[in-house]
């Protein structure tokens, strides 16, 4: 087969040499085909691989104790520095961790609270502030509850600490709550300690409270807790509304008057709770009352009622007062 | 006979230019990598003609095949290839000086990076980078001091 040859000076080895070297190339292509075509040849590769591992495995050796020399091999200095970063984010991690610690102790008081609601069978309704409305002559939130979900003018609105305020106006999706430390607000209370009747007004100011007209002879302390008394039909007796500051004289000289520490976290948190199922007195004609020292027991039901309109609670009751 | 000395450094050097050629390397020195596996069956088809010829290219091509993953039967081809050439050309190649016989086989590996290419292109497979046409130049310099450590290992003289 001359043919086949080649160069011109072909021996017969040389033909069998082309020969062979046909062959090989054709079964070498007859073999790429198929693996490119994917056919049958994809099993029989697939088996092979398994075959083949160890060699991979040995390919990697090399990198392998690479690493593990130079890990081996790591300075002592690195291991100090790497123990300094380490350390850090112990530290960081530990004062995350008091955080998350002051979170949960949050948690449980927020639970004891809402346990508490349930226990006097009262439902609630959580809510989140949409907008906040702070200055002197308005302290007002707006919440992204309304008529909808059963929001109602007159609705207590609670938090962890105690007494926020109450539900004034409502539209179908959000309500506003004037919060207890408006100026035209006034929550009748009592001591925890002795059940001495307070009234508690807002101040204008979202840290401070105020209770006036309290007469010199009630027994009234500094440090004296203040519960809601449930007189006025409009909030359920028995939660915190403020701890009392130091007594002094009012104006008058007849009365004493001191700063009272909301109980409330006024200022913070972006969920409050809407007291539902307590349902808040109609407002009613104040019957009269004797001024003096039983201003208190007509004043509350006279504010609480009208806390929502624009004149101050107090001058409400002194209104109602012939 | 030489031949009949140190017969594991046949089979031992193929093993080791496969693993070569797996060895995981930095990105900028993978297209500097040599054809390890050509250039030692090089060196056998020139040294070794009786032992090695094309069943072994062939073979060789396809466990290269099975364990760099690539196309299968194309290392065998042009494994195949480089050994018909090199064994055509064997009696004037072994008494070429060191520098032409590097030249040679520079040429030779270059032509297997041809035959890749032309694969690729007939069966519409991705090309490689053209970097790659640089392993050529670093197995032409790497075929001297690889021939050399070769024909020690082969022809040491046992203790």
């Amino acid at each position: 087969m001359p043919s086949l040859a080649g160069p011109p000076a072909a021996r017969p080895g040389d033909v069998a040499g082309v020969l062979r070297l046909l062959v090989y190339l054709v079964l070498a292509l007859v073999v790429m085909v198929l693996d490119h075509r994917g056919g049958w040849l994809a099993t029989a590769r697939a088996r092979a691989e398994v075959a083949v591992q160890p060699v991979w495995w040995l390919a990697q050796l090399p990198s392998r104790i690479g690493v593990a020399v130079s890990e081996d091999a790591a300075l002592r200095s690195q291991l100090a520095r790497e123990n300094r970063v380490l350390r850090n984010a112990l530290l960081v991690t530990g004062a995350r961790n008091a955080r998350l610690q002051a979170a949960a102790v949050e948690n449980v008081r927020l639970r004891a609270l809402l346990g508490g609601v349930e226990r006097n069978r009262l439902d609630v309704q959580l809510a989140s502030i949409l907008d906040i409305d702070l200055d002197p002559t308005r302290q007002r939130l707006v919440l992204d509850a309304g008529q909808r979900d059963g929001v109602q003018v007159g609705q207590a609105v609670i938090d962890a600490g105690g007494l926020m305020g109450q539900v004034i106006h409502t539209t179908p999706a959000t309500a506003t709550v004037l919060l207890v430390t408006d100026p035209d607000h006034a929550v009748p209370a009592v001591t925890a300690r002795s059940g001495a009747r307070v009234m508690v007004h807002g101040g204008g100011r979202s840290d401070l409270l105020r209770a006036a007209d309290i007469p010199l002879s009630a027994d009234v302390r500094e440090g004296d807790v203040l519960l809601t008394s449930g007189l006025g039909g409009r909030f359920p007796a028995g939660f915190p509304v403020g701890v009392l500051g130091v007594l002094r004289a009012d104006d008058s000289r007849a009365f004493l008057a001191a700063d009272v520490v909301p109980a409330a976290q006024l200022d913070r948190g972006r969920d409050v709770l809407l007291l539902r199922g307590y349902k808040p007195a109609t407002p009613t004609p104040t019957p009269p009352c004797v001024p003096g020292a039983a201003a208190q027991d007509c004043a509350p039901a006279a504010s609480t009622a009208e806390a929502g309109t624009t004149k101050p609670a107090p001058a409400v009751a002194r209104e109602a007062t012939p | 006979m030489s031949r009949a000395r140190n017969g594991w450094v046949l089979p031992v050097s193929l093993l080791v230019a496969l693993l070569l050629g797996l060895v995981p390397m930095p990105d900028v020195l993978q297209p500097l990598r040599p054809y390890w596996l050509a250039l030692v069956l090089a060196y056998w088809v020139l040294e070794a003609p009786d032992k090695v010829g094309l069943g072994v290219a062939f073979l060789l091509g396809l466990l290269a095949d099975l364990a760099f993953g690539g196309l299968l039967g194309e290392q065998a081809l042009r494994l195949v290839v480089l050994t018909f050439i090199l064994d055509r050309f064997r009696a004037r190649l072994r008494f070429f000086p060191m520098s032409q016989q590097a030249l040679a086989i520079g040429g030779l590996l270059f032509n297997d990076r041809v035959v890749a290419m032309a694969v690729h292109l007939v069966l519409g497979e991705v090309q490689l980078p053209w970097a790659f046409w640089a392993a050529p130049l670093v197995g032409m310099v790497l075929w001297a001091p690889l021939h050399l450590v070769l024909d020690t290992l082969r022809l040491q003289r046992r203790g």
